[in-house]
């Protein structure tokens, strides 16, 4: 056997991490917070190496703020934190929002609220990724279930990011940051790197803000000879504030619009056997890896289940997950949480199956056993 | 203002919110004044600001202009001038902006002797809200929120800057606006970071609470009450008692974060450890 050297034994903290260089991610701004530091201590590393900057801020909210500010030079710049630090990243999460600033946030969740449990696993910030900053407000959230995908969702976070000139957050859980993995270099070596658009018309034609057809701007980097404004206040297109209600208007829906109009484009998932599926297990993250192993067992005791993974749990498949609604008999949803993605589930499905949970909240992964007792109890 | 200074404004974006009275414009005036002496070039430039009254001064001059949120102005300006180090970073900030909510980005970045310029506008008040008390209102003082006086003590802003670290410091004020000028230019020349403190009158939130309801009245307050560092030298302490220091407070060199950081690329490429 001829032994492969391009493979890592990696934590998904540091795979997300060589993912975001890979996609091109030259700056970093953070603070450290357990379970995410990893990420923090890989980018102290690398980015030198490659040319790029890192600096461990004074606090969350500077780590966000200078993220923002790195990207507006045109660098691809990345933060990560875990539950605290991501509550206090979301006035300035908004204001990327807003001001429409590509830029990638990875929150490694951890059990709370509050402080809560620093090393245990959670998935309880789905809600708060989708409407954690105040305002409506675009969100894409991605969720890798392995060290591969911790290593492409952070290019996929990024490419997405350059795309729809929005930030995205990588919603990663303890159980995926600290769990180590071989990394096979090779099975990731051919994937596509997405850059932000650069204005083609002159700086006397420029609008910043305008977003062109697809309702996307192309926010040129500063030094570049355009010169612009940009603000967290509601603003017209060429970027200067505004209070006249139809310009309100049109900057709110457009900015929402980018992303909910582009699903298409934007959402992944992972699905087996929906086709003839009786019972639809849809779980995400560290907790798909118990629904999976639930599916073996289920399949080998005789039961049709399904599975299905929202890769972007926002936006979220609704038109798939809508599609499989129609001809089981339950979804079973497990997450370490309360029931945050379930409710996103019983919407979709709209009362046309039963939808169960296997929730958790006691900073355990949840067993593949707990996930096959609520399966069998369907009737 | 001489013609020769329009091309630092977005006079389209005129006229600005600011009151009748208030310092604003003389700031901005003196900056605009030290930007033509730097002889700087606009697209290279970068002015950011908060929230606050003093922070709308992003939207009127004609740079690439960033207007944060309340304050973080420093944090975000720290991403730009660490990810681009060859662009000119202005930053615009107001008291409560600065010390208060942005107290703990101010001492880190004078720590860190980013090479950033800090026009810090000091007018004692939170004004864009209607008034109401900042670390820098001095003691005694009234605002909405301290509608029996001020009884908490007020910063020193030049002297908490100097302590954390800052190379170049400077107080000027609205009525001596020759000498802000001066100061934003050799503020800018140091390669590090700079505060210029400006202090500045608001007859509107701060003056009619505090018996200098005009903005002359507030105006002579500032002409009567400062003395220059280099004078004050020469006088005894208790001639110089209650007034406020206005100059270069001072001015030292320290290693710049940004070149320092360029340089452990350098070692690091160069297969350093």
């Amino acid at each position: 056997m001829t032994k492969k050297k391009n493979i890592e034994l990696l934590q998904g903290n540091e795979a997300c991490a060589l993912g975001a260089i890979r996609a091109g991610c030259r700056f970093f701004a953070g603070y450290p917070i357990t379970p995410s530091t990893e990420i923090a201590e890989v980018m102290a590393k690398e980015l030198p190496k490659v040319g790029g900057k890192f600096i461990q801020m004074e606090d969350e909210i500077a780590g966000m703020a200078a993220t923002i500010g790195a990207s507006l030079t045109g660098k691809k710049a990345l933060t990560a934190t875990s539950g605290p630090g991501f509550s206090l990243k979301q006035e300035n999460l908004g204001y990327a929002c807003i001001a429409e600033i590509p830029c990638v946030v990875v929150n490694v969740m951890r059990g709370g609220p509050s402080t809560g449990l620093p090393t245990s696993p959670s998935q309880s910030d789905v809600m708060q990724a989708k409407w954690g900053t105040h305002g409506d407000h675009p969100v894409i959230a991605l969720s890798p279930s392995s060290i591969k995908e911790s290593y492409t969702l952070a290019v996929k976070a990024f490419n997405l990011a350059e795309k729809y000139m929005t930030p995205v957050i990588i919603l990663m859980d303890e159980v995926i940051g600290h769990l180590r993995e071989p990394l096979d270099f090779d099975e990731v070596k051919d994937l596509e790197i997405i850059d932000r658009k650069k204005p083609d018309i002159t700086p006397d034609k420029y609008q910043a803000y305008h977003g062109g057809e697809e309702g996307i701007p192309i926010l040129a980097p500063f030094g570049t000879g355009y010169r612009y404004h940009i603000t967290g206040l509601t603003h017209d297109e060429s970027g200067y504030p505004t209070m006249a209600p139809k310009v309100v208007e049109r900057m709110n829906r457009r900015i929402v619009n980018k992303v909910e109009e582009h699903k298409e484009d934007i959402v992944e998932f992972e699905s087996q056997n929906t086709e003839d599926a009786e019972i639809l297990i849809l779980s995400y993250g560290g907790s798909a890896r118990s629904a999976k192993e639930a599916v073996l067992r289920l399949k080998a005791e005789g039961y049709q289940v399904g599975f299905f993974r929202p890769i972007t749990i926002w936006p979220f498949p609704e038109k798939e997950v809508g599609k499989i609604a129609e001809k089981v008999k339950a979804i079973v949803v497990p997450e370490m949480n309360m029931g945050q993605l379930k409710q996103e589930v019983e919407r979709v499905v709209a009362g046309r199956t039963k939808v169960l949970g296997v929730n958790k909240v006691d900073g355990e992964l949840i067993t593949p056993a707990e996930i096959i007792t609520v399966v069998k109890g369907v009737e | 203002m001489d013609r020769i200074y329009e091309k630092y404004f977005r006079t389209d974006r005129l006229p600005h919110i600011w009151c009748p009275g208030c310092g604003n414009g003389i700031v901005l005036s003196a900056f605009a004044r030290a930007m033509e002496e730097l002889g700087v070039d606009q697209d290279q430039t970068v002015v950011v600001s908060g929230i606050g009254c003093s922070s709308r001064a992003t939207t009127y001059v004609d740079f690439n202009t960033l207007h944060t949120t309340h304050g973080r102005a420093l944090a975000f300006a720290t991403g730009v001038k660490l990810a681009e180090p060859r662009l000119n970073v202005f930053v615009f900030m107001g008291d409560g902006d600065s010390t208060a909510i942005g107290g703990n980005h101010l001492i880190h970045a004078c720590r860190r002797n980013i090479d950033i310029t800090a026009i810090i506008i000091n007018n004692n008040i939170y004004g864009m809200t209607g008034g109401q008390y900042s670390p820098l209102t001095p003691t005694g003082k009234k605002a909405t929120t301290a509608p029996y006086g001020m009884i908490e003590r007020n910063f020193d802003l030049c002297e908490l800057v100097k302590g954390a670290g800052a190379t170049f410091v400077a107080r000027g004020t609205t009525y001596h606006a020759k000498q802000l000028t001066d100061m934003i230019v050799a503020g800018a020349k140091n390669k590090g970071f700079s505060v210029i403190e400006a202090v500045s009158q608001c007859p509107v939130s701060f003056g009619r609470r505090n018996k200098m309801r005009s903005p002359l009245e507030m105006i002579q307050w500032l002409k009567e009450n400062t003395i220059n560092v280099k004078a004050a030298a020469k006088l005894k302490p208790e001639d110089i008692k209650g007034k406020i220091l206005i100059g270069e407070l001072y001015n030292t060199e320290a290693p710049e974060y940004t070149a320092e950081y360029d340089r452990l690329i350098a070692r690091v490429q160069g297969g350093g450890k």
